[in-house]
This record gives C-alpha cells, sequence and structure tokens, in this order.
C-alpha cells in the first residue's frame, strides 16, 4: 500500500504503452481503454479511502531521504483531484469508444488521452515544484498531440495559439524555478514553506511568485491570458475538448492554490489582493465573451473563463470557508463542464452542427439529449438544489464574511448572466423549431445509446453531489483546513522518512 | 562573475523577447529557443557559480573530502534541456503543417487568422502518411 499514491500515475502510463500496440486494432483499443480507465477509477476511489483514513500519504520515490528526493502527496485537495480525473477519464473513454473514427485510433487517440490523465494526476500528486514542471510539460506534449489530429478547419491555427502561449507559460514557470531555488535552495513545496519565510530579499520573492502567477494563469486562462482557450477548444474532437475542458485548466487552478497556500502565504496583502482583482475581472469578461457567441463550444469555453474566476476567487479571499467553496467550484464544474462539452458533441450528432443558427427541434427528436443537457446547465448557472448552486453560495458567503459586498454582488449578477447563456443554447438547440434543410453538407447520424450513457451518469452525478451536499461540503472544510493550516502537510512529508 | 552572467542572461531575455514579438512564428521558434537557453543559465547562476571541484567522492573514501559545485541546477537544467529540444522540434513540424495548410507563417496575415481559410493540403494520401507514420 506503500506505493499506492504513485498507482493513478504508472496505471495510465502502462495502459497508454498497450495501447499503442493496439494502435491499429479499433475494437481492441476501446475495450483495453474502457478497463484501463475503470481500474484508474477504482486506484482513486481506493486513494481517496486511504487518505481519508491517514490524512496523508507520502512516497518517497527512489528512497532518497527528506527533502533531496521527489516525493508524491496525497492530501484531501490531491485525493479528490485525481478521483474526479479518474471520472471524467472514464466517462470520456466510455463516450469516445462510439465517437472515435479509426483514423483517430490509428492516429493516437488512445495513448495521448492516457498519458495526458497520467501527467494531470501526476501534477496532482507531486511534491516538488520542479516534478510539477515536469508534469505540466508531459501534460502540454500529450494535449499538443490531440489538438493537432483530426480534420476540423482552424485545428492547426488554433494549435499555433494554444502551443505558443503555453510554451510562453512554462517559459515564466521555469525562470520561477530558477529564482526560487537561488532564494532558498530547495524545490520541495513542503520545505519551501519555511524557507520561503525566511527569505530576506522580498521583493524578488514576490516577484518570483507573481512569474508562477502569470504561468498558472495562463493555464487557468485568467483575465488578461484566456484568449488562447476559446481559440483552440472549438477545433477539438469532441471527447478531447471534453477531457480539455474539464481537467487542463482546472490543473492551473490547482497548482495556484497549492502555491498561494503552501510557500506563498507572507505576502497576501499584494499577491492576494491582485489574485482577487484578477479574478474578478475573468469572472466578468468570460461570462460577457460567451454572450456574443453562436457556437455552442465557443460559448461553453467562455463560460469555463468565468467560472475559473470563482475558484480564483475563492483562493484570493483566502478564509477557510472560501478555500472549501473553491474546492465545492472545482469538484462541480469538473463533472459539469466536461459533461456539457460531451453533450455538444450529441447536438452535433442529432442536430448535424455546432452552429446554433442552423439547428433545433432537438428536445421534439432527442428528449434525453435535452435531460442530459439541462441538468449540467442548470447546475452551471447555480440553480438549486444542483451542485453549482451550493458551491456560487460558499463563495458568496465568504465574500460577505470578508466584507467584499462588491464581489458578492459580481459573482450573483455572472450567475446570471450565464443564465442567460444557457437560456440561449437551450432555446436555440432544443425549442425553436428545426430550421428548413439548406446545406447538404451537415450530417446527422443516429445517436448511439451507448453514447447517451456517459453524458447521463455525469448529470446523475451532478444531481447525487446538489442533493447531498452536507458531506461534501464537511469534506471540503477539512481540505481547506489543511491548506489554511499546512504544518500537517509539511510534518508528513519532511517528518515521514521512508 | 554572477554580475557578468546576471547581464548576459538580461540581453538573452531581451533579444528572445524582441524576436518572439516579431510576428513571425519562425522567428518566434528562434525567440523560443534563446530565451529557454537563458532561463537555463538562469538556474546555473542560482546554484551559485564558485571554482569548486565536482561533486565525486574518491573512491577509497565514503564523504566528500573537499569543498564542491552544486550538482542540483545542472541536473535541473539537463532535464530543461531535453524538454525544450523535444518542444522545439514539435513547434517546427507543427509550423511546417501550418504553412502548408495556410500558406503563411505571419500572424497578421489574413489567411493566418480567418479558420475558414485553412483548408486540406493538394494530396490527401501525403497528409495521411505524415501523421500517422508508415504502418
Amino acid at each position: 500500500m506503500r506505493f499506492l499514491p504513485a498507482l493513478p500515475i504508472l496505471l495510465p502510463m502502462a495502459v497508454a504503452l498497450a495501447l499503442s500496440l493496439l494502435r491499429d486494432d479499433q475494437r481492441r483499443s476501446h475495450g483495453v481503454a474502457l478497463a484501463g480507465a475503470m481500474m484508474h477509477l477504482a486506484l482513486a476511489i481506493l486513494l481517496l479511502a486511504t487518505v481519508l483514513k491517514h490524512e496523508i500519504a507520502v512516497l518517497w520515490v527512489g528512497g532518497w531521504p527528506a527533502p533531496f528526493g521527489i516525493c508524491l502527496v496525497a492530501d484531501y485537495l490531491s485525493a479528490v483531484m485525481v478521483l474526479i480525473t479518474a471520472i471524467i477519464n472514464t466517462a470520456v473513454m466510455a463516450y469516445a469508444c462510439h465517437d472515435i473514427d479509426p483514423g483517430q485510433v490509428r492516429t493516437g487517440f488512445y495513448p495521448f488521452m492516457q498519458i495526458l490523465t497520467a501527467a494531470v494526476c501526476g501534477a496532482f500528486l507531486t511534491g516538488d515544484l520542479f516534478n510539477l514542471y515536469v508534469w505540466f510539460e508531459v501534460m502540454l506534449m500529450a494535449s499538443f498531440g490531440l489538438l493537432v489530429m483530426g480534420r476540423n478547419p482552424g485545428r492547426l491555427t488554433g494549435g499555433v495559439k494554444y502551443v505558443t502561449v503555453n510554451l510562453i507559460a512554462t517559459l515564466f514557470f521555469i525562470t520561477a524555478i530558477g529564482l526560487i531555488y537561488g532564494l532558498t535552495g530547495t524545490l520541495n513545496m513542503a520545505d519551501l514553506h519555511a524557507k520561503a519565510a525566511g527569505v530576506e530579499n522580498t521583493a524578488l520573492l514576490t516577484a518570483a511568485a507573481m512569474l508562477l502567477m502569470v504561468a498558472f494563469g495562463i493555464k487557468a486562462a485568467l483575465f488578461p491570458l484566456f484568449f488562447w482557450l476559446p481559440a483552440a477548444y472549438h477545433t477539438l474532437p469532441v471527447p478531447v475538448s471534453a477531457f480539455f475542458a474539464g481537467m487542463l485548466s482546472k490543473v492551473g487552478v490547482y497548482a495556484l492554490i497549492r502555491m498561494f497556500t503552501l510557500v506563498f502565504t507572507s505576502n497576501t496583502g499584494f499577491t492576494h489582493t491582485t489574485l482577487m482583482v484578477v479574478a474578478a475581472l475573468t469572472m466578468l469578461f468570460g461570462v460577457v465573451g460567451a454572450a456574443s457567441q453562436m457556437e455552442i463550444r465557443r460559448i461553453l469555453s467562455f463560460h469555463i473563463i468565468s467560472q475559473v474566476g470563482y475558484m480564483v476567487l475563492g483562493l484570493a479571499l483566502f478564509t477557510p470557508l472560501a478555500l472549501a467553496g473553491a474546492i465545492v467550484y472545482l469538484v462541480h464544474h469538473i463533472i459539469v463542464k466536461a459533461n456539457l462539452f460531451l453533450v455538444s458533441g450529441l447536438v452535433r450528432h442529432t442536430g448535424g452542427s455546432f452552429n446554433l443558427k442552423t439547428i433545433g427541434g432537438l428536445y421534439k427528436t432527442n428528449g434525453l439529449v435535452a435531460v442530459g443537457f439541462i441538468i449540467p446547465a442548470f447546475a452551471l448557472a447555480g440553480f438549486p438544489p444542483l451542485s453549482g448552486f451550493w458551491a456560487k453560495l460558499l463563495i458568496i458567503k465568504a465574500c460577505l464574511e470578508r466584507q467584499q459586498y462588491t464581489l458578492a454582488l459580481l459573482s450573483a449578477a455572472v450567475g446570471l448572466l450565464t443564465v442567460f447563456s444557457m437560456i440561449k443554447i437551450w432555446t436555440e438547440a432544443f425549442w425553436k423549431p428545426a430550421p428548413a434543410e439548406k446545406n447538404s453538407s451537415s450530417i446527422k447520424r443516429p445517436l448511439s445509446p451507448w453514447m447517451l450513457i456517459p453524458v447521463l451518469s455525469l448529470a446523475l452525478v451532478t444531481v447525487l453531489l446538489g442533493l447531498c451536499m452536507e458531506p461534501v461540503i464537511q469534506f471540503s472544510m477539512v481540505a481547506a483546513g489543511q491548506l489554511m493550516d499546512p504544518q500537517v502537510y509539511i510534518s508528513a512529508v519532511l517528518g515521514g522518512q521512508p | 562573475m554572477e554580475a557578468l552572467i546576471a547581464c548576459l542572461i538580461g540581453l538573452m531575455f531581451a533579444a528572445a523577447l524582441y524576436l518572439m514579438l516579431s510576428g513571425s512564428l519562425v522567428k518566434f521558434v528562434f525567440g523560443f529557443t534563446l530565451i529557454g537557453n537563458a532561463v537555463n543559465l538562469l538556474i546555473f547562476t542560482a546554484g551559485r557559480l564558485h571554482h569548486v571541484q565536482p561533486p565525486l567522492i574518491p573512491p577509497d573514501r565514503t564523504g566528500l573530502t573537499h569543498a564542491v559545485s552544486n550538482a542540483l541546477p545542472q541536473a535541473l537544467i539537463l532535464t530543461a534541456i531535453v524538454i525544450g529540444f523535444a518542444m522545439i522540434t514539435f513547434v517546427l513540424v507543427l509550423l511546417l503543417r501550418t504553412y502548408a495548410h495556410t500558406g503563411t507563417l505571419d500572424v497578421g496575415e489574413a489567411s493566418f487568422l480567418d479558420e475558414a481559410a485553412e483548408k486540406e493540403p493538394v494530396s490527401t494520401d501525403q497528409d495521411q502518411t505524415f501523421l500517422v507514420g508508415p504502418s
């Protein structure tokens, strides 16, 4: 059981290896990918159960003494993020079995997806800053591969934007690593906590913190660094876009939460106030950007941005309640957003297009797709009793506690504008009568019931999360407590010698 | 020594930023290569520059006998170089493909900005082999 924190990384890697040998055999690829994803889910549940029992699980890879080796640390936040990754991975694999064409399988869709899953889990579990950089790079490489496969127009120019901006983010990241190492002489996050507090040159440390904030801000698509996201996500194959939308920007949010609760807490007056302003502008610009779009996946992409703003706001307020709100928001948002992107694929399947102007009448012809859309859409907008309502409630309550009334008002208003966008998709795609057939290029395909299963399962998870919110909030409060008072984390990492 | 290297790093950063902001994607790649090397030098300098011996333990001893240089930044740089190398290779191939589809690598030009202008290259067979490789 000591190796449990490494298994959610090793298993997808092994599955990816097997899948790269099976590229020419489509049916076996589907089976192996789905089985691998389910095993990954089981491991993630096991990891969460272990963490619930022992609070924190630490693995010193290679057995080097602390703090010189690389360690994998699973605290409450990491464990729950790994579980969500596994859930999304399973849903996306189940969906992909009936959506991916042989050409994409041959190009290596499955191995890339599994490597991406491994890298995301690695980023959530690592306790070392340089190791986090390495996982980010692995994630980038896998996402580059997925980005340029397929035949959608715009994928290459969208890909160029994604690639260049993300490369710049990694440069910021590694520059910050160089500065932090020069100042403290360590890159272990737990070790950094004490060493960063003792640094004399606080100006340079804050500069390094801001470099990291920019690097993670690009990944998380914060204002004003978000423009690459809506430029690229709508060109992706549907299962890929669902995984990207659910997970990738949230890895940036996770990294922000980890670094700005564990390491950079000495100058919160500057760093966290900056985060607060950025978060407010991110919420506002994301939701306003969505209002002008007519392509489903572009609307949803802009909503990723505005929702990320809520999570970062939770971090910026820096109280236990706000952090708990951010964690609930992460959990709720990843499931809902991945689901909405999967639904957009179903809309494309049944309606023939992603463009709202050319489709309609899907409520009449495909009632279950409508159900699959309306639940995550309302959860995203924050209707009680769905999960988004509780997440928004916690954030707004935390705003009021810190007497940030403008931010509370803004959070509520952004929720209202989200309703506007969701209603736009609902009326255009589902309610309005189907427009007369004009272009023969739109391909309507019959809907396989197997594609509905992942969508409806994720919708069910959303409903259950909303109805059984009490244990989730309690869990998040404990997780937030661990983040606000990192002594448990530090003593588990530095005290527990191999 | 540190001050000299710091000036050099600053100069490299400035040149790289100029290249990356020039609007041509080919120049961007050169800028990216240059800035990657500047960052590597930064990490190297962060490990302190001293005239000391490499961290090797003599065969008849069990521990270090003299002041040694810091080996960790070099390990970090080695990792960063390998990753940077892979990234540059990928970007070059991506730019080649983009050029084949849009006919330009100038980010200001209409055919690059307009998504609809991106068309399939003439020979689709070649396209397939390029992406998938011989099978």
